[in-house]
């Protein structure tokens, strides 16, 4: 019993049939409790009043948006080195996802910047390195769906996903050089002396938990949605071909 | 090598190889911004490092497409990669084809277009040393791009899009080399940034390029 098994499509399948609903009813259970838990029973922020309840939303989005890059990495990875089908179509899978909680942490940065800086955008290092990463997103995305051949699609992809994540970094680090931004730093790191105070640190902790299952759900989802074309793209070829 | 070098300039500089193409493209775009933004000189000065190196990169995306598409074409891509050459000694030999017919040309001219917009005296020479030490790095990374998508009919937009974010990095620091420079503050820092990420695409990149030319030519 190893975790490769679940290489094999069908048990992949097989497993995440069983899983996928147990692994939806805890995402909505998570996200409903923690945002109207963040939402209607946390205090105002002396500060910042209401809008600081955007943060149930902006912080997870943000989260996941470079923890999906990461697990395409990975899976990008896992193909190159193992060449097993469902890691790379997980992979595609999981960017769309990735995508648009990147543009989630966006929009809800602008919404929340309109009020406490004033502007609904600034060329800060980190908003300028998610906008960067939207990019990439947007290229990987676009590569898969413009080369026919699967395998060749899966091979260019993942060295892209690699390259690509080598880039991203690099700008992270250039941005950071090129502007002193407005963002503040990190307020919910584990090793971090300042922290926010645990009335929003709970239900935040419940919202992110929320958004990591809702995002395996999803990629879960997908994943079988692409095995499924795929075989059935299969299947026609051999029809057409008996 | 060297022929193979050789004949990639000799392409080049011949009639519709695209020599000087990129160098048109560059005077334009540098003669058009003052028609954008003003004839303000003061403004033109501030803005002038970042313009010429914006400048100097869509010049070079403009003729990346050249550096593997028409080999495809006409299948001397394939004979190629029969050839004893290792593929990686191919993408480098065309990716230092493209700068020299593209990115060396890009540099020696900047200068000039420098005195058109209003450049101070100290910037030249960070101008000239930025894009020099930089200029590689576009190449490289281009021909990374162009072999993602040699096989692609219509690769010429979606090369665009996977290219231009991986440019970031070294427009940032390579035109804030200029901006130090031209404003006379020290460039010591980004300008070894920018060596760091040139010679680490030189060297790196041409193992991802000849990695996903194989796949493409599989």
């Amino acid at each position: 019993m190893s975790l490769w098994e679940y290489a094999n499509p069908v048990k992949f399948i097989r497993f995440t049939d069983r899983v996928l609903p147990w692994v939806s009813v805890a995402a909505v259970i998570c996200l409903v409790a923690g945002l109207v838990w963040g939402f209607f029973f946390t205090p105002d922020d002396y500060r910042q009043g209401s809008t600081v309840k955007i943060f149930y939303l902006h912080v997870p989005a943000a989260l996941m948006a470079i923890n999906a890059w990461l697990m395409m990495l990975v899976a990008s990875l896992i193909w190159i080195v193992r060449r097993h089908h469902v890691s790379a179509l997980a992979a595609r899978a999981a960017a769309p996802i990735g995508a648009t909680m990147t543009v989630i942490g966006l929009a809800t940065g602008a919404i929340w910047g309109q009020p406490m800086w004033g502007t609904w955008w600034a060329w800060d290092p980190r908003l300028t390195s998610f906008l960067i990463l939207f990019l990439f997103y947007l290229g990987y995305i676009a590569l898969w769906e413009a080369i026919e051949d699967d395998d060749t699609a899966a091979d260019l992809t993942s060295i892209l996903c690699l390259v690509g994540s080598v880039f991203a970094l690099l700008s992270r680090y250039a941005v950071n050089f090129w502007n002193q931004g407005l963002h503040q730093p990190a307020s919910m790191s584990l090793d971090a002396e300042e922290n926010v105070a645990d009335v929003f640190w709970y239900p935040a902790l419940v919202c992110i938990a929320g958004f990591v299952l809702l995002f395996i759900a999803l990629v879960f989802l997908r994943t079988q949605t692409e095995i499924r074309a795929r075989r059935t793209k299969a299947l026609l070829t051999r029809e057409r071909m008996g | 090598m060297s022929a193979l070098l050789l004949r990639d300039l000799k392409l080049a500089v011949r009639a519709g190889g695209g020599f000087g193409l990129g160098l048109a493209f560059f005077l334009i775009v540098t003669v058009l911004v003052p028609f954008g933004v003003g004839p303000d000189t003061g403004l033109l000065t501030r803005i002038a490092p970042g313009i010429l190196w914006i400048g100097a990169l869509l010049a070079c995306l403009l003729s990346l497409d050249r550096i593997l598409a028409l080999d495809h074409e006409d299948g001397t891509l394939d004979l190629l990669a029969t050839a004893p050459l290792p593929m990686e000694a191919i993408v480098s030999i065309k990716a230092l084809a493209h700068w020299i017919t593209t990115g060396l040309p890009l540099v020696l001219v900047a200068p000039l277009l420098g005195v058109l917009l209003n450049l101070p005296g100290p910037g030249f020479l960070w101008l000239v040393i930025s894009l020099g030490l930089g200029t590689p790095a576009l190449s490289v990374i281009g021909t990374f791009g162009a072999a993602l998508t040699v096989g692609l009919k219509r690769g010429g937009l979606l090369m665009s899009l996977l290219v231009l974010p991986l440019y970031v990095p070294t427009l940032i620091f390579g035109a804030e080399v200029a901006r130090r420079g031209a404003d006379g503050l020290a460039v010591q820092q980004p300008l070894l940034m920018l060596a760091g990420i040139s010679f680490g695409a030189v060297a790196l990149l041409p193992f991802a390029s000849a990695a996903v030319l194989r796949v493409n030519l599989r």
